[in-house]
């Protein structure tokens, strides 16, 4: 049973506003039955800095991924994660994190990846939660263990391997990160660490559009009208053909993602989180460099 | 080779304290190192642009180190700033502040590189966090090395 939608007006104009709430109806639908509410941040100490009543932690690097397979948890770690986190299949999820969403989005991608029915971020982020001046608390939950079944974790849908992105090129295949990094002029993002990218540039075909235009000043979404001026009108996206988007490590690109797929409903939508990390170091893959996309290269 | 150099005592204190604790006492006790991170003094709080940042981090931080003297014994201070909302790079800075303030320059260049192992926060904030940290590190070796001529 998940729990009702948040009617509010602004988030009528998007294609899918079950998928997001706002902080109004977030503050007065804590502790219903049957929602959790997780914080997933870049900074791994936040949380405990002070976060929203009830909030579980679900941090991408320990949590989400296996470092022996470099890829996410199957479906037996997830089901575990779950049901610590006292989450049930039939739970409504709303995430909520720092840096305009990024890592929440990236967590919300990857409960996708398992097929969680019902999960939704909260506009803004915590960044407009706090703003607002609403509770935050340093009281850790103690969920009582959900049971949570084993569902294969299923890419397919929504995420892009590197030999797939290989035979893309020449499609809809945007390029989220800074015009510096697009351009090959740095590796990293300014002021973040350099993990170990060897070339610079981006993938030949690439459309440059850095994930930060869809986001307003206070970190909720732009609204759909200024998005479909930057995807539609400006790049000439087609939204019933298929897109691929890329970052450095995938999580720039997660919220892009859900803009495309949530906001401005394109039906087909992959995330490559392989990304740029992947790609600017694998052998036989060809980059293009400078401002403009470039040419795919004869095969 | 000789024996690697013991720890200075307030830096072997903090990793005797880290290794006490379990994995969620352990974030607690960043989270404390973080809350503590002593202000920078006003001559670098109103000239930031005298602080060198570490781009190792993930968060934004800035550092600065001072010299009392010339060579191994000078004496050598540390000073850090970094936003609230990055307690994981504060809390780094933290430990390095109560660890290594007021030891002497080779007294902290003699400190091992891996120290940021030992902490045993790998597990509770991940090895590619803790790279921030020793990226700190190693630019507070270089600018010591470079301000006392040792």
């Amino acid at each position: 049973m998940s729990v009702p939608l948040d009617p509010a007006p602004s988030l009528q104009q998007y294609a899918h506003p079950e998928k997001l709430v706002t902080t109004a109806w977030l503050a007065e639908n804590l502790g219903t039955e049957g929602l959790v509410v997780v914080e997933s941040d870049e900074d791994v100490l936040l949380y405990e800095t002070g976060h929203i009543p009830g909030a579980v932690k679900i941090d991408w690097h320990l949590d989400l991924n296996d470092p022996v397979t470099r890829d996410y948890v199957d479906g037996e770690g997830f089901a575990q994660l779950m049901a610590r986190s006292g989450i049930s299949r039939d739970t409504t999820i709303v995430v909520y994190g720092d840096k305009s969403n990024w890592w929440a989005a990236y967590a919300l991608w990857v409960f996708e990846l398992f097929g969680h029915p019902d999960v939704r971020l909260l506009d803004g982020g915590r960044a407009a939660w706090q703003a607002e001046g609403r509770p935050m608390t340093k009281d850790a939950p103690e969920p009582a263990a959900a049971d949570y079944p084993v569902v294969p974790r299923e890419d397919a849908p929504i995420r892009a391997y590197r030999e797939q992105v290989l035979d893309f090129l020449g499609g809809q295949l945007v390029d989220v990160r800074s015009p510096q990094e697009y351009t090959g002029e740095r590796t990293h993002m300014p002021d973040y660490p350099q993990e170990g990218t060897v070339r610079g540039g981006h993938i030949p075909t690439a459309h440059s559009v850095p994930w930060a235009r869809a986001a307003a000043e206070d970190g909720r979404f732009k609204g759909r009208e200024d998005l479909e001026a930057i995807y539609l009108a400006e790049q000439g996206f087609d939204a019933s053909a298929p897109v691929i988007a890329y970052c450095r490590i995938g999580e720039r690109s997660s919220h892009t993602w859900f803009v495309l797929r949530y906001l401005l409903g394109f039906e087909d939508v992959r995330n490559y989180d392989g990304s740029w990390t992947e790609w600017g170091n694998a052998v036989r893959l060809p980059i293009a460099i400078g401002e403009e996309p470039g040419e795919a290269p004869a095969r | 080779m000789s024996a690697p150099a013991p720890l200075p005592a307030a830096f072997a204190e903090i990793v005797d304290d880290f290794q006490a604790l379990g994995g969620r006492d352990r974030l607690q006790l960043l989270l404390e190192f973080s809350e503590g991170l002593p202000a920078l003094p006003e001559r670098y709080a109103e000239h930031p642009e005298l602080l060198e940042p570490v781009p190792e981090c993930q968060s934004p931080i800035f550092l600065v180190t001072e010299v009392e003297g010339t060579g191994r014994e000078a004496t050598a201070h540390l000073f850090f700033s970094a936003p609230p909302e990055a307690p994981t790079t504060r809390g780094f800075a933290g430990i390095l502040a109560e660890g290594l303030e007021g030891l002497t320059v080779g007294e902290v260049l003699d400190v091992p590189a891996d120290v940021t192992e030992q902490l045993g926060l790998a597990e509770v904030v991940s090895p590619l966090r803790l790279r921030g940290m020793a990226g700190m590190l190693g630019r507070i070796k270089r600018q010591l090395a470079e301000r006392a001529g040792a």
